[in-house]
């Protein structure tokens, strides 16, 4: 694998989960849950995934980790496709590639003691550290700041960042080289999300770890988050680096996410222009022709309607798929090649 | 709180950790789950009772042969001096309760009832038991190969257990019991019988404990943890046994004590209508039919009755207060 390959490449993956009905269950229709998206993910960096809740971002993550089939599309890691490989040989990869579960109190085995949980991933992959495991899983308890002496305690005498912790704990102890943080902070409180989300921060300088972090909190993504992908209703809609995308972005309904975050500022919270989007989410199982986005854009017209916007490059690096996007440049930008990092 | 102490300089700068670990600050361990559970437990009055009465019960059917030999007569040898040959019935009065005969004589054949219910416990709990170690033992195995695997497994386990659900046990014991000749499988007499019943009640009532386990399944296996360590590579055996059934192993145990007395009525039940053990060896269920014939002696139904009451309402209460103990709601 070069320097210029992506250590993630996903190409028009896609997800239907069938619907059946009837006595002898035919197929009446399909949850588009992940329809057609692709992105890298570079050595190095923190590709954030953000959307409401029910676009599919979580349906993602699972594939990326195949613990789901794709039922179209590819996945690449690491130069291997993993789209269709059978659970044997996925076993080693999985080493290298681990995720962290948005729930703390339901990710961890209520029977299983600290040291059992942390140490999971030595036995099931059948490694022998030098040290044994019980010396591997209290370092790695300190690198993730619990105590390491926490080691015979169970999960519920934790709260919930601490229990986190021991999520990403686990996470750590292979070394992986991936890592699909889902909804990492999503069940914490605001002090404790700054907490863990710093954890994640120090562990990438020091590990040299690359991050998908999937969130639907901006604030918390634009932190921690190199390249952001927005997603709605099972596509992409937007890629750019943090500061483009968070500066101009291009696509409506990025405006709209944006515009939405809290301020904590009273007097800068009146000076802003708040956009509210009418009209409830539309379902998966019957998404809006063309353009997802059509039924609430406050842009639409009728080629939104009939044409689907492709994820075009318009600025270097800056994908989008709109027909009428915002602050869109007045030339496109003649960069060929694939788009490089912020 | 109490009276105040003087409270060393070190006390008061103990860390939260100490404290709750209790002894030393060498290792600390942690409560797990069950040790929580048995200290709630603790302090539930009524199924300590219910569980001291169990105790006693085992000890007794334990040591029948020993507490037989030292307060009471063969349970075998008639005693028919006892007996009033004309009526039938015990001479002294209170049918023949004293020293003893601590629970009285028999009608009729003058035996000594408390031996014959020391016995009788015998029977009755080693059956219970090891028909519910059967009937747990297939209902876990099949409840979590259904509920994890779902599918056509899942559908075939179900519809099995439909099938066994909808059977006529009781109509069933009693063909089976007419029908079994003495010598059968390489045993007879009495251990036979015995090795019949415990198979004819655990293996109908798997379902019971079966569907209970499927359903328990069903929703551990959709907790995250299972995919925590499917993304680490675990495979399904590995995810069932060190994942799945730790988490199972409170509802096994509550239904499973409380599927104990009704074994134990279903063999009195037998025994009654005279398909169980057979007689002379004594069984509660066997002693209530013979007493509903004999009813002018009212003492005769009543010792194997409580016998059957007490036992049946210790389980019972045990089993009450160790769900009560168990209770998810109280494990976060």
């Amino acid at each position: 694998m070069t320097e210029n390959e992506p250590l993630l490449s996903v190409q028009n993956l896609q997800k239907h989960f069938p619907v059946h009905k009837g006595l002898l269950k035919r197929q009446v229709g399909a949850v588009k849950a992940v329809d057609d998206i692709s992105f890298e993910v570079f050595k190095g960096e923190t590709l954030g995934l953000v959307g409401e809740s029910g676009c599919g971002k979580s349906t993602t993550g699972r594939l990326v980790t195949r613990l789901l089939e794709p039922t179209g599309g590819k996945i690449v890691f690491e130069g291997r496709d993993i789209t269709h490989a059978g659970q044997g040989s996925l076993r080693p990869l999985r080493r290298d590639m681990q995720m962290i579960f948005q729930d703390p109190y339901s990710s961890l085995n209520p029977r299983h003691t600290v040291g059992a949980i942390v140490g999971a991933p030595f036995r099931i992959q059948g490694v022998k550290p030098e040290q044994g495991i019980k010396k591997a899983v209290q370092e790695i308890l300190e690198l993730v700041g619990l105590n390491p002496e926490h080691y015979n305690r169970y999960p519920h005498e934790f709260s919930g960042g601490q229990r986190q912790r021991i999520g990403i704990a686990r996470t750590l102890a292979l070394k992986p080289k991936l890592i699909i943080a889902d909804e990492p902070v999503s069940a914490l409180d605001v002090s404790i999300q700054a907490q863990v989300v710093n954890l994640l921060e120090d562990l990438q300088n020091e590990l040299n770890l690359t991050y998908v972090v999937i969130a639907h909190d901006l604030s918390v993504v634009r932190h921690i988050s190199d390249r952001v992908a927005v997603m709605y209703l099972g596509k992409i809609v937007e890629i750019a680096d943090r500061k483009r995308l968070y500066s101009a972005p291009m696509h409506p309904y990025t405006n709209a996410l944006l515009s939405a975050v809290p301020v904590p500022d009273p007097r800068a919270r009146a000076d802003r222009e708040r956009i509210r989007l009418t009209g409830d989410v539309p379902s998966p199982l019957n998404p809006p022709p063309a353009c997802r986005f059509h039924t609430r854009c406050w842009k639409a017209q009728e080629i939104c309607k009939t044409v689907e916007p492709p994820l075009e490059e318009l600025a270097g690096g800056h994908r989008v798929a709109c027909h009428f996007p915002e602050n869109a440049p007045e030339v496109p930008a003649g960069s060929a090649g694939t788009p490089a990092t912020a | 709180m109490t009276a105040p102490l003087d409270v060393p300089e070190s006390a008061s700068h103990a860390a939260p950790e100490a404290v709750a670990a209790g002894a030393g600050r060498t290792a600390i361990q942690g409560r797990s789950l069950g040790q929580i559970a048995w200290m709630r437990l603790k302090r539930d009055k009524i199924a300590m009772t219910g569980a001291g009465i169990i105790v006693f019960l085992v000890l007794v059917a334990i040591c029948a042969p020993i507490i037989v030999k030292l307060f009471g007569h063969p349970p075998l040898e008639f005693h028919r001096e006892m007996i009033d040959q004309e009526t039938q019935i015990p001479k002294d009065r209170f049918g023949g309760i004293g020293w003893d005969f601590l629970f009285g004589v028999e009608p009729v054949w003058g035996r000594d009832i408390f031996s014959r219910i020391v016995y009788g416990a015998r029977i009755s709990l080693l059956i219970a038991f090891l028909a519910t170690l059967l009937s747990v033992g297939i209902g876990t195995v099949l409840g979590v190969t259904a509920g994890y695997f779902g599918g056509w497994v899942d559908t075939v386990i179900s519809r099995a257990m439909d099938v066994f659900l909808a059977f006529p046990l009781l109509v069933f014991a009693i063909a089976l019991a007419g029908v079994v000749p003495d010598q059968a499988f390489g045993l007879s007499g009495d251990t036979l019988r015995v090795s019949l019943l415990i198979f004819i009640i655990g293996f109908f009532n798997w379902p019971y404990i079966g569907r209970i386990i499927r359903g328990q399944t069903l929703s551990l296996r959709e907790r995250e943890f299972v995919d925590a360590a499917r993304s680490l590579g675990a495979r399904g055996p590995y995810i069932i046994v060190r994942e799945l059934l730790p988490n199972l192993m409170a509802p096994v145990l509550i239904y499973a004590t409380l599927l104990i007395p009704t074994n134990i009525l279903f063999e009195a039940a037998l025994s009654f209508l005279g398909v169980g053990v057979r007689p002379p060896t004594p069984t509660w269920g066997g002693m209530l039919a013979d007493a509903a014939r004999i009813y002018t002696v009212p003492h005769f139904a009543i010792f194997p009755g409580l016998a059957i009451f007490i036992t049946v309402l210790a389980f019972n209460l045990f089993g009450d207060g160790l769900r009560d103990a168990l209770d998810p709601r109280g494990n976060r």
